[in-house]
């Protein structure tokens, strides 16, 4: 491989070029110019990234995987710390480092139709480009810091494009809410990351993983002298920052809400990129989780909890790119408890398979959005299928990737991490298998419910929409092709490398008690055998279920819906309302917030300190000054003797200190 | 007594300065006129050349002239300090002086002639000189405060600054008579060995040696401008022409240190457990008269000498520790002060133009919305003052509360820092009238570009000595590193 660090460097900086170029100069080089600086800048780094995975997969292929760990340079050392930025290419980094290039790179060419009148159309390129660099240097790090640099500056940028719009105050409320909500993760991720500066001194990646178990017997004291696990604090601390980025149960809400951001946006940062930088953290920190199950266990409950609950609420949401943002938390669920089950590698396979076919969905329904002139109601959609033949063929094939078809990219990983769950032992884990099991059937019920009521039945939309209704640009509907060839393809391909085989090399570290996947290598008889066994497994069956209910409740029998809603009238409105839990968060946490900080305000800060102890004191000390300044009579006599005095004070001290 | 011309070498930046303000004295007798170009250029170039003396004649610690002159580190860094001052003192108070008609050879003969004073207090290898080097430091300066004739403010703060400016040299001479009694000698090196033998010896002279010390402490703290002998300092500052003010609250300061620290880290240091406590109550009182005074002032110039005395309290905070630590602090705390307080001074006179005098607090409302530039200098300095980071202000407050805590005064690192914070608000007050508030006065600000050029240079000296100080802090360490 030739010099390495100086092609890592242009993968993760090429981004930042561009979009500094885009941004301090976009209005400069126009329109063209910020596309063109911006598209050039992530297809280099796509390039690049596909071209170090090749080579890393060439090494590995030879049984000497090449893992690529330097220091670029030392940031600052300090009190036996010493903090670096620094580049750690492993085959889980390579992986990711793809799948964020190609996704922005295709969101990248999208965004130049979907934009196109949007006065701030430099600003947008200049953002998703930065965002690009803060990913890569999220999953490129070699150590925490730097980790925690590119997460924050993930969240900065998925925090400005939420608010794109920023003169819609829903949109301001929605990226407050974002921003808020992930500071509440960023509190555990701080935590975690200080505990294991605490624990191992160290916060370089290969440092501290490098025999973690000589610290599985540490404790800390934290409670009443309770001594608790040292790894479980610290790994539990980790996953509640992974669980406000990748929108884990309870800390979810913030999501859905993120909608209010421009489409391209929701597909690359909040669906296939950003939010699963949780799952990759869990997957780089496994050495640590691993000798925690504790920590499995209660990340395997999390995630089980979103798959399913999260999936119920995809089916009562009207706004199109709601219902694909509840499914996107149902899949992070998913992808959460397969790194419960240990089963790190499905989880990325899972998440590599659902970046691609989500943000497929995504796109495809922003092109939806677009011929709809920014309508977002499925209720005024419907038969658009003749008008958009290639945004429904996409779709479709997206669709079928998600619920599972067999052979298709979500199949194969979603029905890895099924399996895996099977074979764990971990406490909680014969919940999580049946809220996945059943996970499959919600999600094949709100997919086709979405895809039935987009581009079947009856035409609802107005007249002037209808009209001007047809297929998109190439430069939208290009993405949507290019991301449905890995849709379908990419499970079938990278399902026996990744997960049988020595893909992931030493970048996750698995105990051999927690192997799950082992288990199912036992049953592994090539990519086909899989997919035709899967014809005749549950989650099919689940999958046709869901299927069915979908196309009587929307196709055979419009009203059903209607009939359900009525008899089942508070079911739909927990459901309606996300199971209160906005409402309890508004209420309970702003409200209290606001609450407590209304009565530190009144009676602390107006009443004590700044009557009180401001003013107060700004009063006496004035008074003070006023009375001290007569002092200063100007008559020459007044201040001699005022020296003397000060001599003779000193005078008389100095009979003291020689006492 | 041997002399040989050897000896001449250490003192020649003095010896250059007294021919160069000698020249100067005729050149501005031959070259008049209104803008006094030639006595301006050739007090530059005098400065220059003693600075440049000052540096290239420097051969290491050397005592000369039977010990009483002294050239160490410290002298050099002082007398470079105070060159550099000076010059911005003549360069800031030329036009603001002409303008008004005052700009007489007068000032800058007296002005070289004090710096002169300055540099053997500096050098001072015994009390004998350093005593001289202060009365001709004080002599230049009771006539330049009064050398506004036709101000009657200007001759009342003269008159003040001359009777108790030698009534407190006065004190200061009695102490050292004292002191020169109980140990039979002048110079300070002996002085400090004599003062050791009778501390050891117990003998009956600790009393007389402690009535000593606090004679020189009040002359000490007179010539600093703390409290409670602090009074002359406001009416002083307020009476004399801005750029005299100028010299005299950055220049002459950098005298005072120098003062103080020959006495104290020198000749005194043995008795540090006598004037340890004097001091602490000296800086104390400085922190709280200076501070709290200061918020009732309405004339910047008088705010600017409470905010000096406060100044000073932090200064003797660094210097009553005793140490290598506290001594450099205070150091760099004096030269730090006296960059921003060329700056403060500078200002004023930049706003001011013909009857007009920029001092009151309202005259700078909504200065930022004049000059955007000047506003930043206003801010800059005010920071610095109030020892806000990343000004070099903070760094020097930190370094001296460093000291302090480290000697385990920790009580008194919480008063300085409480009244800091008090101070903090009639700086701050400052920039809020200058960035918030609605401008009074819209007419232009008239000034050359060279004085423009110096103020917003030595304002982001400020901010840049604040984000580097590692350097000036080392030098003032290495200064001390002999303790």
């Amino acid at each position: 491989m030739s010099d390495i660090k100086t092609i890592c460097s242009i993968i993760a900086f090429a981004p930042l070029v561009g979009a500094i170029l885009a941004g301090m100069g976009g209005r400069i080089i126009g329109r063209a110019g910020a596309h063109t600086v911006t598209i050039a800048g992530v297809g280099i780094s796509c390039l690049l990234s596909i071209r170090l995975l090749m080579d890393l997969l060439a090494t590995t292929a030879t049984g000497e995987p090449v893992v690529y760990n330097e220091t670029l340079y030392t940031w600052l050392e300090s009190g036996g710390l010493t903090l670096q930025i620094g580049f750690l290419i492993d085959q889980l980094s390579a992986t990711m480092m793809v799948v964020v290039t190609f996704v922005s790179l295709m969101v990248h060419v999208y965004t130049i139709g979907y934009m196109r009148d949007d006065p701030g159309y430099q600003r947008f390129f200049s953002y998703i480009s930065l965002f690009t660099f803060a990913m890569l240097m999220l999953v490129m790090a070699n150590n925490f810091v730097q980790l925690f640099f590119g997460w924050e500056g993930v969240g900065l940028v998925s925090y400005l494009l939420i608010g794109f719009w920023y003169t819609r105050d829903s949109a301001i409320f929605a990226n407050m809410k974002a921003f808020l909500v992930n500071r509440v993760g960023d509190m555990g991720m701080v935590l975690g990351i200080a505990a294991v500066a605490y624990l191992f001194g160290s916060l370089d990646f290969a440092t501290v993983f490098a025999d973690p178990a000589a610290h599985s017997e540490t404790t800390f004291q934290i409670l009443n002298g309770e001594p608790w696990s040292a790894i479980t604090v610290t790994c539990v601390l980790l996953f509640i920052g992974a669980m406000a980025k990748s929108a884990q149960f309870p800390l979810h809400v913030w999501l859905p809400d993120s909608m209010e951001g421009p489409t391209p946006i929701s597909a690359l940062i909040h669906a296939a990129t950003m939010v699963t930088a949780g799952i990759f953290l869990l997957a780089r920190t496994s050495p640590l989780f691993e000798l925690s199950e504790t920590a499995l266990s209660f990340v395997m409950i999390i995630g089980a909890i979103t798959a399913l609950f999260m999936g119920f609420l995809g089916i009562v949401q009207n706004d199109i790119k709601r219902v694909i943002a509840y499914s996107t938390l149902s899949q992070l669920g998913y992808m959460t408890v397969a790194l419960g089950a240990s089963a790190y590698a499905a989880g990325i396979f899972h998440l590599t398979t659902h970046a691609f076919f989500k943000a497929l969905l995504f796109l495809a329904a922003g092109s939806v959005i677009i011929a709809m002139h920014h309508e977002q109601d499925m209720r005024k959609m419907g038969g658009l299928r003749k008008y958009m033949p290639i945004t429904y063929l996409t779709c479709l094939i997206g669709t079928l990737a998600l619920v599972g078809f067999p052979g298709l990219a979500g199949f194969f990983s979603k029905d890895a991490i099924i399996e895996a769950v099977k074979y764990s032992e971990l406490p909680g884990a014969d919940f999580a298998y049946l809220a996945v099991l059943a996970g499959v059937f919600v999600t094949s019920l709100y997919s086709f419910r979405l895809l039935f009521l987009v581009f079947h039945g009856k035409e609802r939309m107005d007249d002037h929409t209808r009209e001007h209704l047809h297929e998109t640009p190439l430069v939208v509907t290009g993405p949507l092709m290019a991301l449905a060839v890995p849709s379908v393809v990419i499970g079938a391909l990278a399902i026996e490398p990744m997960l049988f085989g020595n893909f992931f090399g030493d970048s996750i570290f698995v105990l051999p008690g927690h192997d799950v996947l082992q288990g199912l290598q036992s049953h592994w008889h090539g990519a086909l055998q899989f997919a035709l066994h899967g014809f005749t497994q549950i989650p099919f069956l689940l999958m046709l279920a869901g299927l069915a209910a979908a196309w009587v409740l929307y196709r055979q029998k419009p009203e059903l819906p209607g009939l359900f809603t009525d008899k089942l009238a508070w079911l739909h409105r927990v459901l309606l309302n996300k199971y209160y839990l906005d409402d309890f968060n508004q209420t309970v946490f702003a409200g209290g917030l606001r609450g407590i900080g209304q009565f530190f305000w009144r009676i602390g800060d107006v009443a004590l300190i700044d009557g009180l102890l401001v003013n107060g004191s700004a009063r006496a000390v004035g008074a003070f000054a006023g009375v001290l300044r007569h002092i200063q009579t100007g008559y020459l006599y007044h201040y001699a003797f005022a020296m003397m005095i000060g001599l003779m004070v000193l005078m008389s001290m100095l009979w003291f200190v020689i006492q | 007594m041997e002399f040989s011309t050897q000896e001449l070498i250490p003192v020649l930046p003095e010896i250059t300065l007294l021919v160069m303000a000698s020249v100067v004295l005729l050149v501005d007798l031959f070259a008049p006129g209104k803008e006094r170009v030639g006595t301006y250029t050739t007090s530059m170039l005098a400065l220059a050349l003693t600075a440049l003396v000052s540096v290239y004649s420097y051969q290491g610690e050397q005592l000369v002239f039977a010990g009483h002159h002294q050239s160490d580190g410290l002298s050099l860094v002082l007398k470079l300090a105070m060159v550099i001052a000076v010059a911005v003192v003549f360069l800031y108070g030329r036009g603001y002086l002409a303008v008004r008609g005052l700009l007489n050879g007068e000032f800058f003969t007296l002005s070289l002639f004090g710096l002169l004073g300055m540099m053997i207090i500096a050098s001072a290898g015994s009390l004998l000189s350093l005593y001289l080097g202060l009365e001709t430091l004080s002599l230049s300066l009771y006539a330049l405060v009064g050398f506004d004739r036709r101000s009657v403010a200007s001759s009342e703060a003269a008159i003040k600054y001359f009777i108790l400016g030698a009534l407190a040299s006065g004190v200061l001479l009695y102490g050292i008579s004292i002191l020169y009694g109980v140990t039979g000698t002048i110079q300070t090196a002996a002085m400090q060995m004599e003062i050791q033998a009778v501390l050891t010896s117990a003998g009956q002279y600790q009393m007389l040696l402690g009535l000593g010390v606090v004679f020189v402490v009040v002359g000490a703290a007179f010539k600093l401008g703390a409290a409670p002998f602090h009074m002359w300092l406001p009416d002083i500052y307020e009476g004399s022409p801005t750029a005299v003010t100028n010299y005299l609250g950055t220049a002459s300061k950098l005298a005072a240190i120098a003062l103080v620290l020959r006495l104290f880290a020198d000749v005194l240091q043995p008795l540090i457990h006598q004037w340890q406590p004097m001091l602490m109550l000296l800086a104390v009182a400085s922190l709280a008269v200076g501070n709290i005074i200061a918020i009732a002032q309405t004339n910047f110039k008088r705010m600017l000498a409470y905010s000096a005395i406060s100044h000073m309290g932090f200064v003797l905070l660094g210097v009553l520790v005793g140490t290598g630590a506290g001594y450099s602090a205070s150091l760099f705390y004096m030269i730090t002060y006296a960059i921003t307080g060329l700056a403060a001074f500078g200002l004023i006179m930049l706003l001011s133009r013909l009857g007009f005098e920029a001092e009151n607090l309202v005259d700078f409302k909504g200065l930022a919305q004049r000059s955007p530039l000047m506003g930043l200098v206003v801010l800059l300095v005010m920071f610095s003052m109030a020892g806000v980071p990343p000004t070099v202000g903070f760094f020097a407050k930190l370094a001296v509360i460093d000291a302090v805590i480290e000697q385990g005064f920790a009580w008194i690192a919480v008063v300085a820092v409480l009244f800091s914070v008090i101070g903090a608000f009639y700086y701050l007050r400052v920039v809020k009238l200058v960035f918030f508030d609605g401008v009074e006065d819209p007419s232009p600000l008239v000034s050359s570009w060279d004085e423009r050029f110096v103020l917003v240079l030595n304002g982001l000296f400020v901010l840049v000595l604040g984000l580097f100080p590692g350097k000036l802090l080392e030098i003032c360490n290495q200064v001390f590193t002999g303790l």
